[in-house]
């Protein structure tokens, strides 16, 4: 655990820049499961891609291109809208 | 040179002149008696061309602090007036413009909180933001609104401050009453005042963006909070610095307190706003008569002066604190803490409150609550005093 700041050293009224707050890579959130996609079935409607709370959902250009495991948290909704079941949650064991 | 020519000024007027040459930027504000004429004024100023401040006619008192946060954080000198019921709906977003180190300035014309409904003066609407951290100044007369805002916004800009300061007046009494102001001149106070102070992150530097107001949890919340006691803190010596420029440059004192025949004085009075005035007679009057009477003037309500309280009064035989806001069931705010500043020193303290919704306080009234004849409530039918 980082040691905790006393009330002297903390910024002004707590403003924090960019530079001060680490970007937390919320895939370590994952509890069940991660989201898998079959590229076969994937009909490139991107609605995983407006949906996805974590931006995770990687395109190239504007065609699917696979989930960024270092953010995504698991909530499954892609594979909730995915019309085309292209997307289904395994364990992470069997990932 | 300040000009020697007074103008017949309300303190409400004068208040108003004041900001007109401090040329806040932006001033987002709703009316509300007796603030109106605050507001009002100013607004014919700007309308005439001689302040350049974007006035912005937001929805409520509650919407006018958000707004005034905002544009403080932007860079943009800020200012906003209130009173009572507007303070009331504007208290949230006042603790949160504290802890956001918000430095802009408010005019507060004091009037009675409902209910039942009142527009008259007392000190409820301050003492309900007396936690919030923010910096309150009270004023005796339209002279003193007028210094005590000329000096706010170097209180509230000053880097180990940076926080709202509320320079506050009794409703009517002050906001409504001509008197002869001596004012400097525009010059003068834009020199004094300087430039506005630059937000270390200024809310609308996009390229370089950062966070205002975050959470916090257990484990931060009360570090903050330290953090906004010590600027509180270092508000009092600020203070002090700002009001030793004052003096200088207009040659009138404003300091956080004013002793008034204390010297040598077995009894001490304590009070807030215009009835220091009056206290100041009757203490003449007792005075001429051989009593040894005394006043102890607070100015700066927040940070409570507590040393100088203590080193001013804390000899006298009895200090007695008249409060013209109630604490039911309780200790009246400014009695309670003129009781923190003197717990051990061996002074019998009492404390009496008085002039709630603009009820007059005349100086029998005083006189009797000095020989002891008068009731905790000074001034209430009902209780056996003749005022």
């Amino acid at each position: 655990m980082p040691r905790l700041k006393e009330w002297n050293e903390l910024p002004v009224a707590g403003v924090l820049a960019p530079t001060q707050a680490d970007q937390p890579l919320t895939g370590g959130w994952r509890t069940a499961g991660r989201p898998v996609a079959r590229l076969s079935s994937c009909v490139n409607c991107l609605l995983c891609w407006l949906y996805c709370p974590d931006s995770a959902i990687v395109l190239d250009g504007t065609t699917f291109a696979g989930i960024d495991y270092d953010f995504c948290k698991g909530c499954a909704l892609c594979v909730e809208v995915c019309p085309a079941d292209a997307l289904a949650m395994e364990s992470e064991e069997d990932a | 040179m300040s000009t020697l020519t007074p103008r017949l000024l309300t303190g409400g007027e004068a208040v108003a002149h004041a900001l007109c040459q401090i040329q806040p930027d932006v001033v987002p504000v709703y009316p509300i008696t007796p603030q109106t004429p605050i507001i009002q004024t100013f607004s014919s100023l700007v309308a005439d061309g001689a302040a350049h401040t974007e006035i912005v006619n937001v929805e409520s008192e509650h919407s006018a602090m958000s707004a005034a946060i905002g544009a403080a954080l932007a860079g943009a000198r800020t200012a906003t007036a209130t009173s009572s019921q507007g303070l009331a709906l504007m208290a949230e977003v006042v603790y949160i413009a504290a802890s956001m180190r918000a430095p802009l300035t408010m005019a507060v014309g004091n009037r009675a909180l409902s209910g039942p409904i009142n527009i008259h003066c007392d000190h409820s609407d301050s003492m309900l933001v007396r936690d919030s951290g923010v910096v309150q100044l009270f004023a005796e007369n339209a002279q003193e609104a007028y210094d005590l805002m000329v000096m706010a916004p170097r209180i509230a800009e000053h880097p180990e401050v940076s926080l709202p300061v509320l320079v506050c007046q009794d409703g009517f009494t002050i906001t409504h009453a001509a008197e002869p102001v001596l004012m400097l001149s525009d010059e003068e106070v834009r020199a004094f005042v300087g430039e506005y102070w630059t937000p270390l992150h200024p809310l609308l530097e996009v390229a370089h963006p950062a966070t205002h107001g975050p959470f916090a949890m257990p484990d931060y919340y009360f570090e903050f909070r330290r953090a906004q006691a010590a600027a509180l803190e270092a508000a009092g010596g600020v203070l002090a610095a700002v009001a030793d420029d004052y003096v200088s440059l207009a040659g009138r004192e404003n300091h956080a307190v004013e002793p008034y025949r204390l010297g040598d004085a077995d009894t001490a009075l304590v009070a807030l706003g215009s009835t220091a005035g009056t206290v100041k007679d009757v203490v003449d009057e007792l005075r001429d008569a051989g009593e040894r009477v005394g006043l102890l003037k607070i100015r700066s309500f927040r940070p409570f002066p507590a040393d100088a309280v203590r080193q001013l009064v804390g000899g006298a035989r009895e200090v007695i604190v008249l409060d013209r806001a109630d604490s039911p069931g309780g200790a009246p705010p400014l009695a309670a803490d003129v009781a923190f500043a003197l717990a051990g020193s061996g002074t019998t303290l009492r404390g009496h409150v008085y002039g709630l919704g603009g009820r007059d306080l005349h100086p029998e009234a005083i006189q009797q609550v000095v020989h002891g004849d008068a009731p905790r409530y000074v001034g209430v039918r009902g209780e056996p005093c003749l005022a």
